[in-house]
């Protein structure tokens, strides 16, 4: 019997603010351990949450770049249950009033619609660290730093069907997650995690099997690895006449599989009710709309205008809306400031995104703010017109990085202007063509190469100066007659 | 001798005698008085002293702050920056908050020295005092007698006037009730009028911060410093603090009152049924009208109440589990689990009643039990706030007593929790609704024991309450009888 997988994400983001959701801690990652904490964050007694709005605004850019219902009205909630690394004994979420509902995401290059069920916000907890101190093998040590970082968790309906589907859904979630600057899309650090929901079921049945719940599935590749092993489980389980049991299994990436870590019975009952320590959070219609002027264009609609607006081909553009989120628009402003699409788009994945590795940074404005677009397509219109060489370009540009200068100002500065003049040349020629005779002999006898050879010698000898055209044409004649 | 808040302030403010001198003179009274008592947890003797002498060297000729050099009395459930704040609990013996309350940081502003901690009942949770982890308070007019709870220590301290003032919480009647049974005054605003961040929740949606004193204009001067707005509390409400002494006209004609008297024959003794007769008699003399109001579901109030409250409180404490701030049970193996740990730290850490209602409060939230229990409860409490609305559009307050009984013998009810919970049923409406309210002095048993009356008043209408209060008060001064301790 064929079977299908049906599956559902639920993904925990990290969102960007500054501060905690509900005291004034900051969230940056990184810090010494519970060196960002205070009385709130730490659940010490008396001390009272206070919600952060940036935290709710960063929520409704997701929850309107989604296409939810923002709700009029949301309630917070707390889920009680122990741990160490929760302060409280209870994390304050949202249950049965989210922030938003009824959402959805179509997975690119493709009309697979999947549907968003609720965003909600909730804090995240403390870290539990069993590893990395000398008695780890005794004690588990606790960072509260995390505790109270704001999160949104986005739950889908059971849209997909393939480990690939879900991977896709989580790439293109990701993406729009950092285009937005909701979140920073980073998977080692934890800021962006997911678990999934994934049952399969005969072919042609419409009610769903029963499902597992995949945690820890922090990477697109564990992703799909552990959907791929889920339900090649569940269909070995249900092939041999047995019963998939609904309970949470945990990907262990070491070993590669899922192992089973609670079943249904065992679940914890997290006793949700309101928080009566926060009053009903109240979205109106005009923050809605603020919000929705604020979002910007997201990825794919971009990478779809600038394949119409410029002709990049799908490579260009999924490379130049991937990763870094300033790219894309940098490019633009150098096509508008009169550099070629062609040569904008090549500087732009060339040099540019080298300058940005070299710098480790996805921060475009890194380079900005030493070279503007305007600045970089005078140096693009440089090689365009045949004044400078790619080659010296690339040296020009390095030097307007450094210094800051203008191209213009560079190359006059360092008379990088090209030789056109056959006169000005004529002599190098000459010398290069007495000193590699072997090389002429060889030209002669019909290895055309040599002649690149040749022409590589000239520029050398005019430091990248001179016109490569002018040269191959002065030592064709010069060797043909 | 200076006896009220405001003559002590007074006093201090003339320079008829100093801070250090107040100070000094309470502090010696709760030393030589306080062994009999217990009202206090911890006496911050050295700590008050320098305050107070700090005030006397500072203090310009006409410093306005309202409580200048006025000793108070914390609960000590209520956060105190460098100082042990227990809540009467083995399981916070050795906690010290790095911050204050924002009630007690108000306090300090306005030139208040806090003298100590007062003890209650474990959590706040009980009415009797019995519930503390360090023994029960006993009170100023029969130290066999309970003071009443959760705030007996407060009462008790002003009572055996130990203390000017004191602050106290109530949830349930927690500042009412030992008010009532220790002949003081004791004042529960509005849900949301005083800030509860610092203060040890117990029931969050219920409790309140708020003051117990020898008079009623105390009080009002009292509420004034510590009520207001608050950044750190999101439930704190932005209205604006009138100032409640100005109110207090002593004028009592053309008051309305309603008496719930279907909710009197519940049982009451007859002592007090007495004494709130005679005070129903002397607010008529004075000019008031008194009539008969309905509050069809007040005999739903304890039930009620005892699901919300235990329900927060089961997730309230949750944070007691001995990973942190918290006494961590000792444990024997090593390869003890983390579920052996906070098993023994809390059952060890806290005493029976704390244990019950945390479990009460747990298996009322619990899936399956959810809707019959905690979701009934909020829609009676829904039912139970829309009674006192509609009778209050008609009267300016509720009155009834505070207590159906006066101070009883320690050890009398503690074994028979449900005895006890009953005590409340006069009180925990007013937290259910979120209304003002205010337990004062209305005269003594033929045994000599002191017995509170109780108004009820609209949403914010501190000034109604303590008006009506105020002028009964000036009639009977029955807050002049001290106890001899």
């Amino acid at each position: 019997m064929e079977f299908e997988p049906v599956i559902g994400l639920e993904i925990h983001a990290q969102l960007l603010t500054q501060t905690k959701i509900f005291c004034g801690c900051s969230t940056s990652f990184g810090a010494p351990a519970n060196t960002q904490g205070c009385p709130v964050c730490l659940g010490l007694p008396g001390a009272l949450p206070v919600l952060n709005r940036a935290a709710v605004e960063l929520g409704l850019r997701a929850a309107v770049a989604l296409g939810c219902r923002v709700e009029s009205t949301s309630i917070f909630a707390r889920k009680n249950y122990f741990y160490p690394d929760l302060p409280k004994g209870y994390q304050i979420s949202q249950y049965e009033l989210p922030l938003a509902t009824g959402g959805h995401l179509t997975l690119p290059d493709s009309d697979i619609d999947i549907g968003i069920t609720r965003i909600h916000l909730e804090e995240d907890a403390g870290k539990s660290v069993h590893e990395g101190y000398l008695d780890s093998d005794r004690k588990t040590y606790l960072d509260f730093n995390r505790s109270g970082v704001p999160l949104i968790e986005i739950v889908t309906e059971p849209d997909m069907r393939s480990s690939a589907d879900a991977k896709a859904f989580f790439v293109a979630l990701r993406e729009i997650l950092v285009a937005l600057a909701v979140n920073d899309g980073n998977m080692e650090e934890g800021s962006l995690r997911c678990d999934a929901n994934v049952s399969i079921r005969p072919d042609g049945q419409s009610a769903l099997g029963v499902k597992a719940e995949v945690k820890n599935l922090n990477s697109f590749r564990f992703l799909e690895r552990a959907l791929d092993h889920e339900i090649a489980r569940q269909h070995e389980v249900l092939s041999s006449g047995g019963r998939v049991i609904q309970e949470t299994r945990l990907w262990d990436a070491g070993a590669d599989r899922t192992a089973a870590m609670r079943s249904k019975e065992e679940a914890p009952d997290y006793r949700y009710f309101p928080e009566p320590d926060l009053p009903p959070l109240r979205i109106t219609e005009a923050w809605v709309d603020e919000v929705r002027r604020s979002v910007p264009e997201l990825p794919a609609a971009t990478r779809d205008r600038l394949r119409a607006k410029y002709g990049l081909t799908r490579d260009q553009a999924e490379q130049v809306t991937q990763i870094r989120p300033g790219l894309a628009p940098y490019f633009e402003e150098l096509v508008e400031a009169s550099a070629p699409a062609r040569a904008a788009i090549n500087w732009t994945l060339g040099e540019l995104t080298r300058k940005l590795n070299d710098e480790q940074t996805d921060e475009v404005g890194v380079i900005r703010e030493r070279i503007s677009p305007e600045s970089l397509s005078r140096l693009i219109v440089l090689v365009e017109r045949g004044t400078i060489s790619g080659t010296v370009a690339k040296d020009v540009f390095e030097k307007m990085y450094v210094e800051g200068e203008s191209a213009e100002a560079i190359v006059e500065r360092d008379g990088l202007a090209q030789i056109d003049d056959a006169n000005a040349l004529s002599g190098t020629v000459r010398e290069v063509l007495s000193q590699h005779a072997d090389a002429v002999e060889q030209y002669r006898s019909g290895k055309r190469g040599a002649l690149g050879f040749l022409v590589g010698q000239v520029m050398k000898a005019t430091q990248g100066k001179a016109n490569p055209k002018v040269v191959d044409k002065l030592l064709r004649e010069a060797i043909d007659g | 001798m200076a006896q009220t808040l405001i003559e002590v302030r007074d006093a201090v403010v003339t320079g008829a005698t100093t801070a250090s001198n107040v100070c000094a003179e309470y502090l010696d009274r709760i030393a030589a008085v306080d062994g009999t008592l217990h009202a206090f947890n911890h006496v911050m003797r050295e700590r008050a002293l320098k305050r107070a002498a700090a005030i006397d060297r500072s203090r310009a000729g006409d410093d306005p702050r309202p409580l200048l050099g006025v000793p108070i009395a914390v609960k000590d459930n209520l956060c105190t920056r460098g100082v042990p704040t227990t809540a009467s609990s083995r399981i916070l013996e050795h906690f010290v908050p790095p911050y204050d309350a924002t009630a007690v940081s108000r306090l300090e502003a306005a030139g208040a020295i806090v003298l100590g901690k007062t003890n209650c009942d474990e959590f706040a949770m009980g009415s009797s005092n019995e519930n503390s982890a360090f023994g029960p308070v006993g009170n100023p007019w029969d130290p066999t007698r309970s003071p009443g709870g959760s705030s007996g220590g407060s009462a008790a301290a002003v009572a055996a006037r130990l203390a000017p003032g004191a602050l106290g919480s109530d949830t349930g009647g927690s500042i009412r009730q030992p008010a009532a049974l220790c002949g003081v005054v004791g004042l529960k605003p509005t849900y949301g009028r005083v800030s509860r961040y610092g203060l040890l929740a117990f029931a969050s949606s219920l409790d309140q911060v708020g003051p117990l004193t020898l008079t009623v204009r105390d009080a009002a001067l009292l509420l004034e410093v510590v009520a207001g707005p608050d950044p750190f509390d999101s439930t704190a409400a932005d209205a604006k603090v009138p100032s409640y002494t100005e109110t207090l006209d002593g004028d009592l004609r053309g008051v309305r009152l309603g008496v719930p008297a279907a909710l009197l024959e519940a049982g009451v003794d007859p002592e007090v049924e007495r004494v709130f007769g005679a005070t129903v008699d002397a607010f008529r003399a004075a000019g008031a009208t008194v009539s008969d109001v309905a509050l069809p579901h007040a005999h739903c109030a304890i039930p009620t109440y005892y699901l919300i409250a235990n329900a927060e409180a089961s997730s309230n404490l949750a944070r007691y589990d001995g990973v942190r701030y918290t006494n961590r049970a000792k444990l024997d193996a090593p390869s003890a689990t983390l579920m052996t740990m906070y098993n023994r730290t809390r059952s060890e850490g806290f005493g029976a009643e704390v244990k019950r209602r945390i479990m009460l409060g747990t298996y009322a939230l619990s899936a399956g039990y959810y809707d019959a229990y905690y979701l009934k409860a909020q829609q009676v409490r829904t039912l139970i706030r829309r009674d006192y609305d509609q009778v209050l559009d008609n009267v300016n307050a509720v009155l009834l007593p505070t207590s159906p009984v006066p101070a009883f013998t320690l050890g009398e009810k503690v074994d028979d929790p449900l005895q006890m919970y009953l005590l409340d049923i006069f009180t925990v409406s007013a937290n259910l609704a979120g209304l003002p309210a205010i337990s004062f002095p209305a005269g003594f048993t033929q045994g000599g024991l002191p017995v509170g009356a109780q108004l009820v008043g609209r949403a914010f209408d501190e000034p109604g309450i303590l008006r009506i209060a105020d002028g009964y008060e000036r009639i009977t001064n029955w807050w002049k009888k001290a106890p001899v301790v």
